[in-house]
């Protein structure tokens, strides 16, 4: 296993071995995963064996994050510059771009040559989602990155669920309003995922459109012009979508569509517990404070950290966008998840049981400590929570983050 | 003509190159971006927060 040192002057020998070097390895093997189901499915003929990368993820990724537990593993700073500079790493994600395309070729090619029923075709659609929806994650770690290589296969990989906007859009808007009520791609408390999913999807889809448009305005082009980078990453989905439908006939619209909305989805539910109820406040200047690691929500389970390219050390991400995962530190006192990703979602989706779990965890994060005025509140509901939770029922009328 | 720099990302604006993808042509002034220039790279550094490094 690769050791790092350096020489400091004051700090003396430093090394670093990262324990996780050969797990990262996993995500290379990861079509193995929506694979499952259908071969399970070859080797059993029930209908029920494609449901298995459903129930792996949403059951037993939380059972496995919370047996296996967390990793307190962090690279030395002065060792950072050196885990940057190892291509290995950086390898590993631009292997997963062609998986993508070929594991949504491969589902496509099994749904338009059997003949399944509808849940059948649904828990396939869903199965090749879920993995389109770890593109965006993919797409995400390399859109952040200043090569231009990186940032063109995040561009491709966005094609796959027909995600385009996504870089432009979260490197622009989300990491600039993140915690804040203007940023569509950040949960309030009250909100339940699937109010949030109708704010957050359009929104951030016309955020990034918005931004483009004034980018190529800045260069005298149109919004249309081939240069967008939006547009470009949506014609190669246009070819690889009507591709599948004019291969594998009608059955592909459904598919399709459920294919793409649940990669959506799987980013939706990522930004709903990334930075649920989380407030910036207002300096007199107008401008919001800057984002503090107290902003964002963490995890930090190995397992769904492998799965995720430690997206669940969100603090550090949104401290230092440009850092690669390898380098991703885990702090103590950061609000903190009481599970992976993927057993968070699993709560979200039940609405009644996350704010059962978090309107709780938001009011005793220190920085908050039960004051309201520092919760990023849906306003729709702002008063059921003041009464509930704020002692005397009377809401401000004045918006709580001006 | 100078170079400014995230003290974040240490993404550099060079004055002299400007920046073809972000739209500003070479010779563009770093005073004469607009108030919102937000780091092109990282996103969370103003424009304000950026340092004059050296002269081109």
């Amino acid at each position: 296993m690769t050791t790092y040192t350096l020489q400091h002057p004051e700090k003396g020998l430093i090394s670093y071995t990262d324990k996780k070097r050969y797990l990262w390895l996993s995500s290379v093997f990861m079509p193995i995963f929506p694979m499952l189901g259908i071969l399970a499915y070859f080797a059993t003929g029930s209908e029920w064996a494609l449901g298995l990368p459903i129930f792996f993820s949403y059951v037993v990724i939380p059972f496995l994050d919370w047996g296996i537990g967390s990793d307190e593993d962090n690279p030395p700073e002065e060792i950072v510059p050196q885990l940057e500079e190892d291509r290995y790493y950086r390898v590993l994600t631009y292997i997963t771009v062609p998986m993508h395309f070929i594991v949504l070729i491969a589902i496509a090619w099994f749904v338009g040559t059997h003949d399944l029923s509808v849940a059948a075709l649904l828990a396939t659609a869903i199965t090749a989602g879920m993995y389109s929806g770890l593109g965006i994650n993919t797409a995400h770690e390399m859109g952040h990155k200043k090569t231009a290589l990186e940032r063109w296969l995040a561009k491709i990989v966005l094609a796959v669920p027909a995600y385009g906007h996504f870089c432009i859009e979260h490197n622009r808007g989300h990491h600039t309003e993140v915690a804040t009520p203007e940023d569509p791609a950040s949960s309030r408390m009250g909100e339940s995922i699937y109010k949030f999913a109708l704010r957050e999807i359009p929104g951030a889809f016309f955020r990034g459109w918005n931004q483009e448009k004034v980018r190529l305005e800045r260069q005298g082009r149109s919004v249309w012009h081939w240069k967008n980078d939006i547009l470009q990453s949506f014609a190669i989905s246009a070819v690889l979508q009507l591709g599948l439908i004019y291969a594998f006939g009608w059955i592909m619209i459904p598919f399709l569509l459920v294919h793409n909305v649940w990669a959506w989805f799987q980013l939706t539910s990522a930004n709903y517990i990334e930075h649920y109820g989380l407030l910036r406040s207002k300096e007199e200047s107008g401008r919001y404070e800057r984002c503090q690691p107290h902003h964002s929500w963490n995890a930090n389970y190995i397992f769904s950290n492998i799965v995720l390219f430690h997206l669940e050390r969100h603090s550090d991400h949104h401290a230092n966008p440009t850092r690669r995962y390898q380098s991703l530190r885990n702090f103590d006192n950061l609000p903190e998840l009481p599970n992976g990703y993927y057993g968070m979602y699993m709560i979200a989706y039940i609405p009644w049981l996350w704010y059962r779990v978090m309107d709780k965890r938001v009011l005793a994060l220190p920085h908050i400590n039960g004051d309201l005025s520092k919760v990023n509140i849906d306003p729709d509901r702002r008063d059921e929570i003041y009464a509930r939770f704020g002692g005397g029922g009377q809401s401000p009328t004045t918006p709580l983050a001006a | 003509m100078a170079i400014y720099e995230c003290p974040g990302c240490h993404y550099r604006y060079d004055e002299e190159l400007g920046d073809e993808h972000e739209g500003y042509p070479p010779s563009t002034l770093f005073e004469n971006l607009p108030d919102d220039f937000i780091c092109p790279d990282c996103g969370v550094r103003y424009k304000e927060d950026f340092e004059r490094v050296s002269d081109s």
